[in-house]
């Protein structure tokens, strides 16, 4: 995984609230078979609006080249697709400023090297003042702050282990099966015993020994 | 932890959460056990290739079941799969699960259907157990008292090499359901005005609990509605403590427990409730007699009312991110405030969805449209949500009584919720649906959607425009 320790950028302004995944990436580009590339479909139907009006925030310099989102409350809300976080990377986005976010959202930043912050009041609103003058911020995940232009600073929170685990870029599929393994087996043998019903045997699994072939 | 913990109750989440913890770390979290994954095409496909990349076997197979239920048509598919880039998609599930050892579910066969239905169909979904797929509605299951939550692509990876997820305790919040429902109103009706009263930000970071007197008479088709939609009000667990209905319903389903097992099973899952003097991080009370049947208005769930009442003004709006909010929404929408909701003129009706394409669903909304036709320029389909329940449907005799009104009556999928098949509102069109979301273009591009209960779907698809079912006469 990419690791994060600065990033500094202007941040595109999207103050609205309850911008779901649907709308960051629609169900449709759901086929695409890849991670890479997503970067086209994002916000696809905003920016590829038809009729007047101003082009999509994402369009327009320099804002087509931010790293850094500041949107409303509840943002990534709905659908779980992780093709949500995989377009906002490979747009180039490396970090979102919301007032919430949906929570599955949230959890698939952190593992394609986003980071999410949630800021309110004030100090929400600062951010979203200084991404709507384009003038560049500088978010530090080692120092936990967020710079301004003017010196001024703000603090924001991040869980200390997904804080690790962008700093270093870990894996943590990797750090499971070296650190726990032995707990885990150790876990599934004390619930054969317990709950021996959720593990599937043969004669249970015999039920899908008539599965057929899929058409084609 | 736990000291204060283990001096007052605890809660059902509480106690499947420690059945499964297998370790604590030092910063809170936990690496938690997971009991059942349920595999689709749209979330999976990723998830194998970095298993294969990293040369990892799949550590259970047994505890995943795989089936395409995003992308299938629900029409004419007993030929051959759709191409271009679905049938690719479908292919690609098919491969991996053989490669994989997972049991592969083909979208013609008799168990084919939407994870969240054909999950509890086979008993897979258990009490107790903790279960994931990567789609967000699989709080569905947390109907029988499983804890059951969606997950990203990433995460399918980590159950896929590890069984495991690193996780946060979440709060716990109970929403404690009153009264009852009067005639024409659903469940469905209270998930959805639920969700306007806290907002589809109003769970975040807590595990739902529902519970009440009003719980106890629902049916597990109706408690599955209920937390099938948690997810829309900001919590990714709803539960359902177990009872006899939930035993019930689970004996002799072919994956559940058989025999001295079954006893062993169905004892613990009895006692599988919240302590009396467990402690809730939030109380929500909702008196359910009092509620008319509801609708989606906007283009987010909380923005619902009763349909007795008009389209809201933003200009009214005190709060400006809503006032804003309210005025795109209504755009995306073409409504216009002070319009009467019930004079709102429909193009198509969609019946079917992990929220309500079950056989109650099916049979509640059959009989508002029996002896009764579509309105004109009206196109409906009904999508059962399995086979199962397409079958059970025909048995009854429901499919004729569809057709025989004017509706589509079609294979299982998640078909026009989701809109990644054929099944889709062209631009501008206005569709009374059972599904769970009304977000902008999730029905079709330029699609608008109204959320609504199956017997109110029903009704639209008779008046032509959204209606109050109540006043329908039977």
């Amino acid at each position: 995984m990419q690791k994060f320790t600065t990033v500094s950028s202007v941040a595109a302004p999207l103050p609205e609230s309850s911008i779901d995944t649907d709308v960051i990436f629609p169900a449709r580009f759901l086929l695409l078979p890849d991670k890479k590339g997503l970067g086209a479909q994002l916000f696809h139907e905003r920016r590829h609006k038809t009729g007047d009006g101003p082009a999509f925030v994402l369009d327009r310099p320099p804002y087509d080249g931010a790293q850094i989102l500041v949107a409303g409350a509840a943002f990534g809300t709905g659908s779980s697709r992780e093709q949500a976080v995989w377009a906002l990377a490979d747009f180039g986005i490396r970090c979102v400023i919301a007032e919430s976010f949906g929570e599955i959202f949230f959890a698939n930043c952190f593992k394609n090297g986003i980071l999410p912050i949630v800021l309110t009041g004030p100090d929400h609103a600062a951010v979203l003042a200084e991404a709507e003058a384009a003038r560049p911020i500088e978010v530090d995940l080692e120092r936990c702050e967020i710079g301004m232009a003017d010196g001024a600073v703000i603090g924001f929170e991040v869980d200390a282990h997904r804080r690790r685990s962008l700093l270093n870029g870990l894996d943590e599929i990797g750090m499971i099966l070296t650190d726990d393994a032995a707990e885990i087996a150790a876990f599934e043998e004390r619930q054969r015993q317990l709950r021996p019903w959720l593990h599937l045997g043969p004669d249970k699994l015999a039920h899908f020994a008539d599965l057929g072939e899929e058409i084609s | 932890m736990g000291m204060e913990r283990t001096m007052t109750g605890q809660t059902l989440y509480d106690k499947i959460w420690d059945n499964h913890r297998v370790k604590d770390y030092d910063d809170g979290s936990s690496l938690l056990y997971i009991d059942r994954h349920l595999v689709q095409e749209v979330s999976s496909p990723q998830a194998f290739d970095g298993l294969r990349e990293r040369g990892l076997p799949l550590r259970r197979p047994d505890a995943h079941v795989a089936v395409a239920d995003h992308a299938v048509p629900t029409r004419l598919r007993s030929q051959h799969l759709p191409g271009g880039l679905a049938g690719d998609q479908i292919s690609r599930l098919v491969r991996n699960a053989r490669e994989f050892g997972v049991p592969y579910i083909p979208m013609n066969d008799r168990r084919h259907g939407i994870v969240h239905v054909i999950g509890p169909e086979l008993g897979f979904t258990l009490p107790g157990a903790t279960l994931v797929c990567g789609d967000s509605h699989t709080c569905t299951h947390g109907a029988f008292g499983a804890l059951a939550f969606g997950i990203g692509a990433s995460e399918c990876e980590t159950i896929f090499a590890t069984q495991t997820l690193r996780q946060r305790k979440q709060k716990r919040m109970r929403v404690t359901l009153h009264g009852r429902l009067g005639t024409g109103v659903a469940v469905k009706d209270i998930i959805l005005a639920l969700i306007a009263e806290i907002g589809t930000g109003g769970g975040f970071g807590h595990a739902i609990e529902f519970a009440g007197p009003a719980i106890a008479e629902l049916s597990m088709e109706a408690r599955m509605t209920l937390c099938n939609m948690s997810i829309e009000a900001g919590s990714r667990v709803g539960m359902v403590a177990p009872d006899e209905t939930t035993i019930t319903y689970l004996k002799g389903r072919p994956l559940a427990p058989e025999g001295d097992l079954w006893m062993r099973a169905s004892a613990e899952w009895q006692d599988l409730r919240t302590d009396p003097d467990a402690v809730f991080d939030r109380e929500v009370d909702l008196d359910v007699s009092a509620l008319a049947p509801h609708v989606s208005w906007g283009t987010t769930p909380e923005e619902t009312l009763p349909v007795t009442a008009t389209i809201p003004d933003p200009a009214l709006e005190q709060d400006a991110g809503k006032r804003f909010r309210m005025a795109r929404s209504l755009a995306y929408m073409g409504l216009e405030p002070g319009t009467r909701l019930a004079d709102v003129q429909i193009d198509r009706v969609f019946i079917g969805s992990c929220t309500n394409g079950r056989i109650e669903d099916l049979r509640n909304a059959a009989a508002i449209v029996k002896d009764r036709r579509i309105a004109g320029g009206v196109v409906g389909i009904v999508v059962p949500g399995s086979a199962s329940v397409r079958l059970q449907a025909e048995a009854e005799g429901l499919d004729k009584v569809f057709r025989a009104a004017g509706f589509e009556w079609r294979d299982s999928g998640c078909s026009m919720c989701v809109a990644m098949n054929d099944d889709r509102l062209a631009a501008g069109e206005r569709c009374a649906s059972t599904s769970n979301r009304n977000f902008e273009g999730r029905q079709g591009q330029g699609g608008r959607t109204h959320l609504m209960s199956p017997v109110m779907a029903a009704a639209a698809a008779i008046a032509g425009r959204l209606t109050d079912v109540r006043n329908l006469a039977s």
